[in-house]
């Protein structure tokens, strides 16, 4: 009878600790491919109407700020260093640590979200938006600059939301101790994606804001 | 809290496809990383007021690169992980660069 109940419990153990976790990396990996593949073809795109329009590119990238670009350039990148010292944290089974790493990153991507409100809302101000009254006596090629940074910029701070919600999701699950210093794949995975939003933006911001 | 143990060189690594990060590195190696970072966004920021002509597009993708390389290997962990990984990203950059060259293939004779 006691035999019994050791290998339910046994069984239940084995049930329980079955993890694949460099499965779960893999999977994360290839995804992150998927985002190159959409991220890239736009890349390819703005680099073939630059290519044909390049002085009015130019012109139209005067009409953002650098500095705020700078600012949120320099927001990203510490959030993804604080995805890395939130895993550091956890895998030295400091959770309390960890969880504040998280809230920062999760601080600055708020942020980010919120200079991008204002930089897209200084634009549309300027009637800068589709049919937008300045839009219409621009050229073909500033045309192109902007539909291209909207889609880019935009689709970029949609990642940003949904990486924002995959961390909320995680550090959930390291609060109610699912995820701890032995099992930490999912806020990793959590982490390779917020660092492939961060490479986005690196190269988003010297093609859009630093032409001359 | 072992913070003076900075390598997690012997964390359990079981049979059945479990990982763990062996030589991970500490909080001190990441935060390096990133003043690095920050200081290559600085370099790039003050470069692109200079005129640099043709080139400031080519330094400006270089800085972006090597700070994107930072990122994959230190905060991505790329560089202590598994040989695959490396080989997929490798292929993955290989891709994207044969398309935007034959891209350009087209695009160099059109507009000539």
């Amino acid at each position: 009878m006691s035999q019994n109940i050791d290998t339910t419990q046994q069984e239940i153990h084995e049930i329980h600790i079955h993890r694949d976790d460099f499965g779960s990396k893999m999977g994360m990996w290839l995804f992150l491919f998927t985002e190159v593949l959409l991220f890239g073809g736009l890349f390819i795109l703005y680099a073939s109407y630059r290519f044909i329009y390049p002085n009015e590119f130019a012109l139209a990238a005067s009409e953002l700020d650098m500095l705020m670009g700078a600012i949120n350039t320099v927001i990203l990148l510490t959030s993804s260093l604080t995805v890395v010292l939130g895993i550091v944290a956890l895998q030295k089974n400091n959770k309390k640590l960890c969880l504040f790493f998280m809230w920062v990153t999760v601080v600055c991507g708020i942020l980010f979200l919120v200079n991008k409100y204002f930089e897209w809302g200084a634009k549309f101000h300027h009637g800068i938006y589709p049919k937008g009254p300045a839009l219409q006596d621009m050229s073909e090629g500033e045309v192109m600059y902007f539909g291209l940074y909207y889609v880019m910029t935009g689709l970029h701070g949609l990642h940003i939301v949904v990486g924002l919600a995959f961390i909320g999701f995680v550090m959930w699950q390291i609060k109610k101790d699912v995820l701890t210093s032995t099992n930490f794949q999912k806020l990793e995975n959590a982490g390779l994606y917020w660092h492939l939003v961060d490479i986005i933006w690196i190269f988003l911001f010297p093609l859009f804001y630093l032409i001359h | 809290m072992d913070n003076h143990n900075s390598e997690h060189a012997e964390l359990s690594e079981h049979d059945d496809g479990q990982i763990a990060e062996a030589h991970h590195p500490s909080y001190g190696v990441n935060v390096l990383v990133w003043i690095g970072l920050i200081a290559l966004t600085s370099i790039t920021v003050s470069i692109s007021g200079i005129n640099l002509g043709s080139l400031a597009l080519t330094v400006a993708l270089i800085i972006a690169t090597v700070k994107t390389m930072f990122v994959i290997n230190f905060f991505m962990h790329l560089k202590f992980d598994n040989k695959v990984f490396k080989i997929f990203v490798g292929v993955c950059m290989l891709i994207f660069i044969v398309v935007l060259v034959l891209t350009f293939f087209d695009l160099t004779f059109r507009y000539e």
